[in-house]
Order: C-alpha cells, then structure tokens, then sequence
C-alpha cells in the first residue's frame, strides 16, 4: 500500500476519485507532473496473492465486482414500470478497478466512430452525436496508454484502423485452437482477421513477467501480474513519486463546492464508514459511467439543486449498453480454450454503419471459448439443449474441450429515456439511494445484433463446425452491462453536453470528470483503450492549466 | 458475458430466513442439512448429474458442497431449499401415493417426479448448486478427487504451453 498520506484538512492539488481504468491513468499524471494527488477508491487494494482461479469466488459471486447485497442495483426498461432489484450493471470495485478483472480487450475506435452522425445522419429515436474531439486527437494518447501500460498486438493487421504513430510496444498473443478456426473461416468468406490487441503481457515488460496462459482473464484478477491493469502499471507508478496516496475503502457520498462554484474537496466514508472530508484544489471523477453520475446526482447545492455539473439535465442521461450475441461451435478435435488468453483473433469487417442495411449499427466479432467448467455447463449448451440427466451429463463432459464461441461487439444507441438516477426508495448499507438504471434498446441495437449474429453463424459453418447454436440475445434485463458508457456525455455546447472536449465540465472549472460517461457513441464496444486515452488527454489539459495558474 | 445462468442474476434478493431446528442425532459430517434431507437431496442430484459413464454428483460429493454452501454464501438460499423439498415431498406423496422418500423412489419414478418440477426456481437453484459442486474448486467440499474437472478435461494447471489444442499444432491448420 502507499507509502505517501497526506491530512484530509490541508489541500492536496488533486483528488480523483475511483482508481480504476481511468483513474489509475490520472493519478499517475497528476503525481509524475509534480502535483499531490488522493485517490478515493470505494473498494479494496488487492495483489495478486489475494487473487485465484476460483471460479464461484469471482465468476458466480462478486468477487471483483460491485455486490448488490451491500449496494443495490434496481433496473426497469422504462419509466412508467417500477424498478425492481436486478444486477443490471457491473463494475470493478477495487484499486485498479474494471481493468483488473476485464478481459483485457484493448481496441481502438474507428476514424469513423468520433463522427458518426455526419457520417450516417439522424436516427429516430436516437441521440446520434459526433464527438468533439477526433481519432487524430486522441492518437498520440492511444499511443501513449499503449507504451504505459503494456498493449500486445500487431500494428497494421486490422485494415479498418486508423493511422497509428507507433505500432504496439509487445507482438501479439500466441494463437489458440479458436483463433486458427476463426482465421481459416474469415479468409475463406474473404474477411480481415486479425491478431487481437490485448492488455496482456506477451513479453515481459517494465519489471512484469509475460503471461503464462493460466486462462483465467474475464472476470479473475491476474496472479502473475501479466494483465495490464493499472493496479500493476501507472499506479505503483503513481505512488513511487511520493505524491500520490491511494486511500481504499473510501466510498464518496458528496462532492462539496463553495460559494464562487468551484469544488473544495469530497465527504467520504471510511472503512469504518465514519464520514471524513478530504479537501482539494481540483477534482476528477472517474467512477465509471454509473458511480460518476450517481455522485454528481447526490451532490446537489444551492448552485446545483439538480446536481452538480448538471445545468444541461444531462447528467444520468444517454445510458448505453454492453450489446452482443454469443454463438458455439462444436469441432471434431479437442481445442481447449480454457488455456489461454480468452481472445486470439477477431474482425472488424462489420464494424461501420452503412445506411443500405435499413438501420443504424454494426458489429466486430471475436472467437474465444468465454466459459469456465461451471458456466459452459449452465449456460454453454444450446438453449434447447437437456438440461439434467444422461445426456446432459454426456453433452457437457464432451463439449467443454472442442466447444468455441464467437463473441459480438455491437452498437447501442445513446437515447434520452435511458438513464442512471437515484431511486427515491432503495438504500444502500451506507444509507445512499441505490442506483437506478432504466434501460431498454433501441430496435435498431437489436436488429445489429441479429445482423451479426447471422455473421457469426456463418463463420461458425465455414469454419466446419459440426453443430452450431447461439445463445438468445443479451437484452437489458438478463444480463448485467459491464460496459457503461454515455451519462455524463462530452461536447462543445454546455446545453448539451455535461464536459468539454478535455473531460472538464462545463459548469465548475476546478472539475473534470473522465471514464466511460464522456463517451458520446458506443462504437462496438471494447471501451477500456479509449477511456484510457481520454484520462490521458484530460490529464494532459490539466497539468498545463494547473501550470499556467488556471486550475489550482 | 456468461458465467452463471441467467435466471440466477434474478434471485439474487431472496430474503435470509432462519433454518428450522434441526433433528437431533445429526452426523457432524454435515454443517447445515440433517442427514434425512441431504439423502433426498443427494438423490435429485444424482439425477441432474449421474453416475452414468463415470463419477456423477454422488461420488464428487456434490451434497456436502450444497451443505457447506448453505451455512456459507448460499445462506440466503436456505428458505429455498426448504420449502422447495417441502413441498417436492408433497408432490411425491400425490404422485406416488405408497412412496416413503425420494432416495428411495425407482431411477424412473425420480426421473418423473424431477420432470414435473424442473421448469421451478428451486430445481434451477439445485441445478445450478449440483453443477457447481461439480466443476467448482473442491476446496468448497465437492468436485472430490477433481472428478468433475476431469470428466470434462479440465487439468486444472497454473500455466500451460503453446499449443494447446489440436487445431493451434502447426501443420494442424488445414
């Protein structure tokens, strides 16, 4: 743990609040420019002796993930339904966040997905909004997260990316059984597949050992350390600077601002959940796209009786979701896809929108296994399938080795009606209003997902699977997103957009708030690199304004 | 993505309730079920998962994993289970009327009497529990011996080397 506190009642420079994907980021710029910095992190700083391969410990409870017993959540699809207590979101609540338990995907978003509305128009329904910054802003930061952090792949081989400054620091993963299938299969139907770029270490980098392929990514921290989270990478880095103090178990119920409307500092409980108020020049919230809007929602003032930062009613709105289908595959031989990394190869081929296809949206597609020995068993298996007794006895022992999957990434439209709020009756064991997610899909989301998974078939057939079935699609209520992405959108108009195109709000200037929550389109998921990135910009803008006297 | 059955993310708020006294005379083996109830029990999970081509539920010990798992993070289920085989007792009582318990009940009248609830909450519950003592870490008191992970060949392993199936050996590629 850090070495470094700092007194709740002086001033530090910084305070960032959430220590994951984006925080991480943040803290380690803030405190290698020279500033202090604290981190308020509301879970627990775990190492990799805390992890292990259990999977009922991280897979069937949650482990790394936010537990509802404690913190509820409550979803309804609309806002004339009552909502009841569904875990329809997940996210990573320790030091390090999502970025420890994720599957490591680390793609970059198209060209295309910073300006989508001018590229495909209006859509009913929809929100559709090109984003204030472009690919080309973002690159060298990409490049920068990549270098930071330890990204494997292989620079030029996804043809639809756009011009990269450096190609990846590590080569790509070795290649499973499902990669070798998927390959063959795309080529033949005259598709691009191409090595996935994961946050996993090929070769040993910065201090850290290469990946052993244990399997156990989505959803498990990493025993080796070979994952790229910022548990291991900028935040040990953060801390040798001596400025920066990740304080764990601190979970933060207000953000206080003063009468010329800059923000002072935040009111937390600590791990004995008795209430202190940690005081800073400058704030960043990078909670994630459901904690950081909850926040703002619970910081009202007189300033902001509708919340903090929300003088557009934007904040909570514009909720997207984690959209994809699954389909198997069955094969001859045995493929083992419990060794290894999840994913080896992937295509883009169906990524862009194109308006001939009758509606807004596309898909990336992936081939991995995405079940360990308890989940294939309950849920791997054709929906139709036995599901007790002889034969299911006999489908899931035989299965396991030679079934793959392949995975789809796809878009979810930003709508106005789907939101994070407080829900006026449920509390959580701190006394805060629990969550509300109200969710349901744009038609267009799901005829995408319908689209790709016939794309998904079709692979899994000219692949030579024997037997092939999907799973029913993920629809809102059946299974949690874990990508939460839209509620506290970016944008240059302050009435229509909650930060500017630096992740700084547009009502309180000493506040920035960076995760999932800027996004203004979902693009096809895979959001880790592209928050990364914006941390990255977003601390960048703010060291310079902190140097030229403007921020602190 | 996956991991559990969807249906399970919907029970996750069911209320904890006390478990009722249990008989006296229980063997200490178990922590949570008397020894009666862990016999019928271990009977429906013998069905889900059989001793068909090799270790089922019984022999990996699936009953003392749901045992362990109700005095631990399953203790909210215990009301479930409760008057789920309360009222499976009952059910088996109507359908057959000179039955005393289900362990004791033919192959194919448990296979009856399991198809007439297994469309229920408290079935996927078993289900989901079976499964899971099964194929889970046999650190949680089941998968003995690893015989789940064997069966479906799972090695179990901290690192493994390339390649690891069939289809990644080069010249295997086609």
């Amino acid at each position: 743990m850090s070495g470094t506190t700092f007194p709740t009642t002086d001033p530090v420079d910084f305070l960032v609040l959430g220590a994951g994907a984006a925080g991480g980021v943040v803290a380690k710029e803030l405190a290698t420019a020279g500033f202090s910095v604290v981190v308020l992190e509301q879970g627990p700083y775990l190492r990799e002796k805390d992890y292990s391969h259990d999977e009922i410990k991280y897979a069937v409870q949650p482990g790394l993930t936010n537990d509802p017993k404690v913190q509820p959540i409550m979803y309804r699809r609309s806002e004339a339904e009552k909502a009841r207590p569904i875990k329809a979101i997940e996210y990573g609540r320790q030091v390090g966040g999502g970025s420890v338990h994720f599957t490591a995907n680390y793609w970059r978003f198209h060209e295309s997905d910073f300006h989508e509305r001018s590229l495909f128009g209006e859509v009913s329904g929809a929100s559709l909004a090109d984003w204030p910054v472009s690919y080309a802003d973002l690159e060298p930061y990409y490049t920068k997260a990549e270098y930071d952090l330890g990204i494997s792949g292989l620079a030029g081989a996804n043809p639809f990316e756009g011009p990269r400054s450096k190609p990846y620091p590590l080569p790509p993963m070795p290649v499973k059984s499902s990669g070798v299938l998927f390959e063959r299969a795309a080529k033949k139907l005259g598709l691009h597949p191409f090595p996935a770029p994961v946050a996993i270490l090929s070769q040993p980098y910065q201090g850290r050992a290469a990946c052993v392929n244990c399997g156990f990514c989505e959803s498990f921290g990493c025993e080796v350390r070979a994952k790229s989270s910022t548990l291991v990478s900028v935040i040990p880095t953060a801390e040798k600077t001596g400025r920066c103090e990740i304080r764990p178990n601190s979970y933060v119920r207000k953000i206080e601002i003063d009468d010329a409307g800059r923000v002072t500092g935040a009111v937390y409980f600590d791990r004995n959940r008795r209430e202190t108020f940690q005081r800073a020049k400058a704030v960043f919230v990078c909670a994630n796209g459901a904690e950081t809007p909850k926040l703002l929602l619970l910081s009202k003032s007189k300033r902001f009786p509708a919340g903090l930062a929300n003088s557009s009613g934007l904040v909570g709105r514009y909720l997207m979701w984690d959209n994809g289908g699954s389909a198997q595959g069955l094969f001859d031989h045995p493929l083992n896809e419990y060794k290894g990394i999840q994913v080896t190869r992937l295509i883009h081929d169906h990524y862009e929108a194109d308006p001939k296809r009758g509606f807004y949206g596309g898909g990336a597609i992936d081939a991995r296994f995405d079940y360990y020995p308890i989940s294939f068993a309950l849920s791997g298996l054709a929906p139709d399938a036995p599901r007790w007794g002889r034969e299911y006895k006999e489908m899931f022992t035989t299965y396991f080795s030679r079934t793959m999957t392949l995975l789809a990434h796809t878009s979810s439209l930003a709508q106005w009606k789907n939101t994070v709020t407080l829900d006026p009756e449920t509390k959580d064991a701190w006394g805060l209003p629990a969550l509300r997610i109200t969710f349901d899909h744009h038609a267009d989301d799901i005829a995408a997902m319908k689209w790709v998974m016939s794309k998904q078939i079709e692979l899994l057939q000219a692949a030579g699977a024997q037997k092939v079935w999907s799973q029913s699609l993920e629809l809102a209520d059946s299974m949690p997103s874990r990508h939460l992405m839209g509620t506290c959108r970016m944008g240059n108009d302050p009435k229509t957009s909650v930060v500017n195109a630096h992740s700084r709000t547009h009502d309180v200037p000493n506040l920035f708030l960076v995760d999932g929550s800027n996004f203004v389109t979902a693009a096809r998921q895979q959001p880790t690199a592209t928050i990364q990135a914006l941390a990255y910009r977003a601390a960048d803008y703010a060291i310079g304004a902190a140097k030229r006297g403007e921020l602190i | 993505m996956d991991i559990i059955t969807r249906r399970d993310w919907f029970s996750t708020c069911l209320a904890m309730a006390a478990w009722p006294e249990l008989s006296s005379g229980q063997p200490p083996r178990f922590e949570t079920l008397d020894s009666a109830t862990a016999v019928e029990i271990e009977a429906i999970t013998a069905q889900i998962i059989p001793s068909t081509g090799g270790p089922g539920a019984r022999e990996a010990g699936v009953i003392y994993f749901i045992d362990r798992a109700l005095s631990t993070f399953a203790a909210d289920d215990r009301e479930t289970y409760r008057t789920g085989m309360a009222e499976l007792q009952k059910r088996r009582k109507a359908m057959f009327h000179d039955s005393t318990t289900i362990a004791s009940l033919s192959d194919q009248r448990q296979m009856l009497l399991i198809r007439a609830i297994e469309k229920s909450d408290f079935f996927e519950l078993l289900r989901t529990h079976t499964v899971m003592g099964f194929l889970g870490n046999p650190s949680y008191g089941g998968n003995r011996d690893k015989v789940g992970w064997k069966q479906i060949g799972f090695e179990d392993q901290m690192t493994y080397q390339h390649p690891f199936g069939y289809y990644d050996i080069p010249g295997n590629e086609k």
